[in-house]
């Protein structure tokens, strides 16, 4: 076994590679995950001291300089859940037709065409097609409603792209028996794909549910207001929420300073949000796993 | 081979695009015998063990002519209901595929897509089926246990009570041994030899001494066509063509 404790030569290079490349690819996934523990330091540090009771249960006061976000916590809830019930119905069926009923052909490629451009279109561009479309020619005016479309629809390829993933993830082999018991292809769709595919349409959801709530753009012709003290009562009611109040105080305002900190509170209160929304599916999804 | 036949491929051709796959197969399966399809890889036993359930119709651009008489009717006339002919051409696959679901589930499954609700009937049904599969006895204390948990070769059982539960009439078996370990594949056998006491078994296989072993009738195909078909043991000790016996000796193949 000459060389097997050389120093040097093509032993030694290949583990030195081996290490650098490791050392690279550890470097790249600490970043991720540095980044986004960096932008949650930053905000709890500036934004913990705004967040006290009256801050969550509170309408603005002042001008909007102190008081607190009720009415945009509300809003965005209102807006994501409105987002999720428009678009995985209607994602959730179009990637199973996709997928499951659709013979591969030019129809399937120019739909997928569609979908993909879909995902690819500026979020401004959904809020003055929602405006356009939703709040003029449909006459819902700026509410929850044409907001939830837009957002909706802004999510759509995102919903799509990962149950269409989370369907061919499926084995044929369940398919094939399930047909070969004399189920139907809708039985076998319903009781063993969709099933079986679950997890991943959920984390789909997770992800566009988690976008829907932190766009401004699409709500801002759509659905949210500069200011309004009340809760919606209706899904034709206009509301306030997070992602566009953060913008309107750091940009719009009378008193860009002297908001600052709710400024960070909102966006911490947001990613809280966010982050809760995420976590919520994350155990509800792994308690799916264990029921295999 | 005087049992009645139960099912007659007639002249029966396959094309999956334009690769023609199957090149007029004739041959008849009895009542109550196992019928053995051996041949090389890509001789398409396979396709025409696919072809009895129809289950070749899920391949896009794929296309049967000829005749499949089951009990006298064709099942590829435009009349027939597919879902309905599965429910009597049962099939078991090459590797064993439970649904991530529980032992129980997984056999009571076929009956529920049958509209089969009663909880009664349908603990019977599984129990029948698991003994008729010889499982019973290792899962009956852990039936809402997950199906993933159970050994190949238990998997590969469970799959064979899972088409039983169903009553077919027809058992279709693709290879339903290769993927298991030589004991789990002895308890395969002697199950296939008890169910063709009720069952008509059709079965695909790449291990002669297999095919020797658990059939009456044996079929040999070669590039699509069916080259010999006789009585086991006389394909095995006097094939009449070259070709069969090149292939049973080990020549080629």
């Amino acid at each position: 076994m000459n060389g097997i404790n050389h120093k040097e030569g093509v032993a030694f290079r290949r583990r030195f590679t081996q290490g650098a490349m490791f050392g690279f690819f550890r470097i790249a996934a600490v970043i991720n995950g540095a980044a986004l523990l960096v932008v949650v330091y930053f905000l709890v540090a500036r934004g913990w001291r705004a967040i006290n009771w009256t801050f969550l249960t509170q309408p603005p006061v002042d001008s909007m300089t102190k008081g607190g976000i009720l009415p945009c916590i509300v809003g965005t809830l209102c807006l994501s859940v409105g987002a999720i019930v428009v678009a995985l119905p209607i994602g959730v069926a179009s990637a199973i037709y996709l997928n499951e009923y659709a013979r591969p052909g030019r129809i399937v490629r120019i739909i997928r065409l569609g979908i993909n451009n879909l995902a690819g279109v500026p979020s401004v561009v959904f809020g003055l097609f929602g405006l356009a479309f939703f709040v003029v020619y449909l006459d819902m005016g700026v509410s929850i409603l044409a907001g939830s479309l837009t957002l909706g629809a802004m999510t759509l390829p995102v919903i799509i792209g990962s149950t269409e993933e989370a369907l061919r993830g499926v084995p044929d082999t369940y398919r094939e028996a399930s047909l070969g018991l004399g189920a139907t292809k809708w039985q076998t769709i319903r009781s063993v794909v969709l099933p079986a595919a679950l997890p991943g349409i959920l984390t789909g959801t997770i992800l566009g549910l988690s976008r829907a709530a932190g766009e401004t753009a699409p709500i801002m012709f759509t659905a949210a207001v500069f200011f309004t003290p009340s809760l919606p009562t209706s899904i034709f009611d206009e509301i306030m929420a997070l992602p566009y109040h953060i913008y309107v105080l750091a940009t719009a305002g009378t008193e860009i300073e002297a908001t600052r900190p709710l400024q960070y509170g909102t966006a911490l209160v947001l990613i809280v949000l966010v982050l809760g929304l995420n976590l919520i599916a994350i155990i509800y999804r792994s308690r799916l796993r264990k029921k295999r | 081979m005087e049992n009645a036949s139960k099912m007659s491929v007639q002249n029966l051709d396959f094309y999956y695009a334009d690769f023609h796959a199957l090149h007029g197969i004739s041959l008849d399966f009895h009542e109550n015998q196992v019928t053995a399809l051996i041949g090389p890889s890509g001789c398409g036993k396979s396709t025409l063990l696919r072809c009895l359930n129809r289950m070749n119709d899920l391949i896009p651009y794929s296309r049967a002519d000829g005749k499949v008489m089951l009990d006298g009717e064709n099942i590829y006339d435009p009349n027939v209901d597919v879902v309905t002919l599965r429910r009597y051409v049962g099939m078991v696959f090459q590797k064993p595929n439970p649904f991530p679901k529980t032992i129980f589930e997984n056999v009571a499954y076929g009956l529920r897509v049958n509209g089969k609700k009663d909880k009664g009937f349908l603990r019977e049904k599984v129990e029948t089926g698991l003994k008729q599969a010889a499982l019973w006895e290792e899962v009956k204390d852990r039936l809402n246990d997950s199906a993933l948990g159970l050994s190949g070769g238990q998997q590969q059982r469970l799959c064979i009570a899972r088409a039983l539960a169903v009553e077919p009439e027809i058992l279709l078996m693709d290879e339903p041994a290769s993927a298991l370990d030589p004991i789990a594949t002895q308890k395969i056998e002697e199950l296939i030899h008890e169910l063709k006491e009720n069952y008509t078994i059709i079965i695909v296989t790449h291990n002669m001494q297999q095919a020797a072993r658990v059939s009456d009738v044996t079929a040999f195909f070669y590039l699509g066509k069916l080259i010999e078909s006789d009585l086991t043991e006389t394909l095995f000790t006097r094939p009449k063509l070259k070709q069969t016996s090149d292939y049973i000796t080990g020549r080629f193949g």
